[in-house]
């Protein structure tokens, strides 16, 4: 029992690291590896449009890095965290967005929300992995 | 084509509160119920800032 035990412990966590490396790099693939199917396609589709969504909208993928600016700095972390789609669309030439746009702003925080929920998504990955949730 | 406001609060709200109910309960029909319940406080709570808001334009 113990033996048994000890053996799923170190099975959950030799999951956590792919699980939370897939899950930042395309929203949802961690719950997917992880046999969470219905959660990790909810999960794709709803930020990966948000995200597709707020590129629509004209938002600026800007890369802020530094001291000079710390609220931009964040911003782009928030957005950053939504994994390879951002470096795929500033890759694309979406870097810049659109400020004159009326768009602008709703893509920004289209964008800034996506990522900040694929952080909630990676750590929901990792307490799937480790045995917390279902 | 530009989306109107409200239209892109609905798909806001939509999605948000998707990701939320996936997030926060564990089957289906509890899910289904925390989703509607986010998204109707998504888009009711905006309205009202909105209405209050209305007499300061600027």
């Amino acid at each position: 029992m113990a033996e048994s035990r000890a053996e799923t412990d170190s099975r959950g966590s030799a999951r956590v690291l792919p699980a939370c490396l897939f899950a930042w790099l395309l929203p949802g693939a961690g719950h997917l590896y992880l046999g969470r199917r219905a959660k990790g396609l909810i999960f794709m589709g709803a930020i990966g449009a948000l995200f597709l969504l707020g590129v629509a909208m004209d938002s600026g993928l800007q890369l802020h890095l530094g001291f000079e600016d710390p609220l931009a700095v964040l911003f782009s972390l928030a957005q950053m965290a939504v994994g390879i789609p951002y470096f795929v669309a500033r890759a694309l030439g979406f870097e810049t967005g659109q400020v004159t746009s009326v768009t602008y702003e709703y893509g920004n925080t289209f964008t800034a929300v996506g990522g900040l929920l694929n952080v909630l998504v990676i750590l929901d990955a990792h307490d799937t992995a480790v045995g917390r949730k279902p | 084509m530009r989306p109107s406001h409200f239209l892109i609060l609905l798909v806001f709200s939509f999605l948000v509160s998707s990701v939320f109910a996936t997030l926060l309960r564990d089957d289906t029909r509890s899910r289904l119920r925390f989703g509607l319940l986010a998204f109707g406080a998504f888009v009711l709570s905006t309205v009202i800032l909105g209405w209050l808001m209305s007499p300061f334009p600027n």
